[in-house]
């Protein structure tokens, strides 16, 4: 797959700010633009991460960005794929490039995040599966996270120190970004002493739901050399994907799997599916992997990644986090940014967030929490109905 | 659908929380669409994806599904779910849901379990059968869903 440049990447903090998602957007796109040394007049495509939160103006992300930088005449797209919007809209970006339809392109997305669940539209939405699960089973986010938590346990033999190690880890990582909302060092006991949400997972064990932006400044390699950027951080590969029938795990947001009674499951499941697309794209593997972006919606389901991303067989998830691998200064560091533990969700920035921290891995500007000699990453990041996501880039 | 409860007091009318997607009267069944000529079932019918093997437009036949099954997964809701879900209870009562595979349709389905079983009282691979049970209810009515009892043999 041809490869497009990451010139300037940019975000506004994590928090509870209480502000218009488009401040957000709009800071973190100025950043990416003067990171970039880019004229927003020179943007020729817009590609905006949808909210769904925030009524009209999120449903057109893109064109809401556009005008709040200042109508420029930019072609503008805006793409929801809940959690994975912001590779969706990356992935639209760089169809832009690719096709000659633009050189340069702006990727944005911000939320504005009421506290507690994530909870359905309103009204009597039988029809609407997002719906009947919170109607007829109380099936909150964390109540899938607890099932795939208690998996582990079963089948691998994890324990709730695991999945507290995930998150004493990543909070280790979180003190030394500023762009993180929770940057508080946590030890194993700490999440072990706090509430059981969904049982085995614990108020810690779940990340929260947040205020945040982020953007990037994407273009073509010949754009990036006339601006005499010759050793860009560059996007190797995108995935999109969808499962393949029958889809016999049970996930967000729905009360009942495919059947494979009359068909046979692909070997490889959805969500190592993901991976396996942007490693084809990218022509590398799970061995050049420096550091991965990946998303911790429960630390039980960071363990699962390292598997599903192919760092480790199935089962050895827990044992290359006791080892320390995963750690920054481990071989292979997993959320040198926190994680989602540490940010909490924006769902439409959150994709775009976990390839900006990638790109500053790359140049070696993550400081105090810099992977050293890091070269290649991954993010990886599902959104519900069944929207794979995965970012490969690499220096 | 109506019946009287058995507390004797106000009789209430039991009506299902969503009409369609269970039995009310007779054996506890989860209604669920088939492909016609294929081993493929969907479930709720009415929101059923596509199976790739099954060319063309399918008119899904309605069929009642297995009512007993393997606990594939479980956990609880310790915190009051938000709307649309309406707790049973006041104050709220922490909930369990059980992922339950059914061996004929090879599928799983969610629900919860019935008032009282606790996550310590289930493990992966035990069997659970289909009840119809009180959601929760309002001065006139009782809203019935489907949930998953641990079988007799289960429970110590």
């Amino acid at each position: 797959m041809e490869e497009i440049a990451i010139l300037g990447v940019g975000m506004h903090p994590w928090g509870k700010w209480g502000r218009n998602f488009v401040d957000y957007g709009t800071a973190a796109a100025n950043e990416a633009l003067e990171d970039a040394g880019v004229d927003w007049n020179d943007v020729g495509f817009v590609s905006g991460a949808v909210t769904v939160r925030c009524g009209y103006p999120g449903y057109v992300a893109g064109s809401t960005f556009a005008r709040a930088l200042g109508f420029n005449g930019a072609q503008v797209a805006s793409s929801y794929a809940a959690c994975a919007s912001g590779a969706t809209a990356l992935s639209v970006a760089r169809g832009q490039i690719l096709s000659g339809a633009a050189d340069v392109a702006l990727v944005v997305g911000a939320d504005t995040t009421p506290k507690g669940f994530l909870a359905p539209n309103e009204g009597d939405r039988p029809d609407d599966m997002d719906w009947l699960r919170f109607k007829l089973v109380g099936a909150t986010n964390p109540v899938y996270f607890g099932l795939h938590a208690r998996r582990r346990m079963d089948l691998y033999g994890a324990t709730s120190e695991d999945f507290a190690r995930v998150k004493a880890k990543n909070s280790r990582h979180s003190v030394h970004n500023p762009r993180a909302r929770f940057t508080k060092e946590y030890d194993v006991s700490d999440v072990l002493n706090s509430p059981v949400v969904s049982d085995p997972l614990r108020l810690l064990d779940i990340c929260a739901t947040s205020d945040g932006g982020a953007a990037m400044v994407v273009s073509s390699l010949e754009y990036a050399r006339a601006q005499g950027v010759s050793d860009p951080v560059r996007v190797a590969g995108i995935s999109t994907v969808t499962p393949t029938f029958p889809d016999t795990v049970i996930d967000l947001p729905y009360i009942a799997t495919d059947s494979a009674a009359g068909s046979t499951p692909a070997s490889r499941g959805f969500k190592t599916s993901i991976g396996d697309r942007v490693y084809a794209e990218a022509g590398v593997g799970p061995e050049d992997v420096d550091v991965a972006e990946v998303y911790d919606l429960s630390s039980a389901l960071e363990l699962d990644w390292y598997e599903q991303l192919g760092f480790c067989a199935e089962g050895e998830a827990e044992k290359l986090l006791r080892d320390g691998a995963t750690t920054i200064g481990g071989r292979l560091p997993v959320n040198p940014s926190g994680g989602l533990g540490a940010f909490g969700e924006a769902v439409p920035a959150q994709a775009i967030a976990q390839v900006c921290e990638l790109a500053w891995q790359l140049r070696g500007h993550a400081e105090g929490r810099q992977v050293e000699g890091a070269r290649i990453g991954i993010t990886a990041n599902q959104g519900l109905f069944g929207h794979g996501s995965s970012v490969l880039v690499r220096r | 659908m109506s019946r009287d409860n058995s507390t004797g007091e106000q009789p209430k009318t039991r009506v299902p929380a969503v009409e369609g997607l269970h039995t009310m009267e007779g054996e506890a069944h989860l209604i669920g669409g088939k492909v016609p000529g294929r081993e493929t079932y969907f479930f709720p019918k009415h929101l059923a994806g596509g199976d790739p093997a099954a060319s063309g437009a399918v008119e899904l036949e309605e069929v009642l599904l297995s009512r007993v099954g393997r606990v594939w997964s479980y956990t609880s809701s310790d915190y009051t779910p938000p709307p649309p879900f309406a707790a049973a209870t006041d104050p709220y009562e922490p909930i369990t849901i059980a992922a339950v595979e059914l061996e004929k349709e090879k599928m799983v389905i969610l629900g919860q379990c019935v008032a009282g079983v606790t996550p310590d009282d289930l493990s992966i691979g035990a069997g659970v059968e289909l009840v119809i049970d009180t959601l929760y209810e309002d001065d006139e009515h009782e809203y019935m869903v489907w949930k998953w009892k641990p079988l007799e043999t289960q429970q110590s």
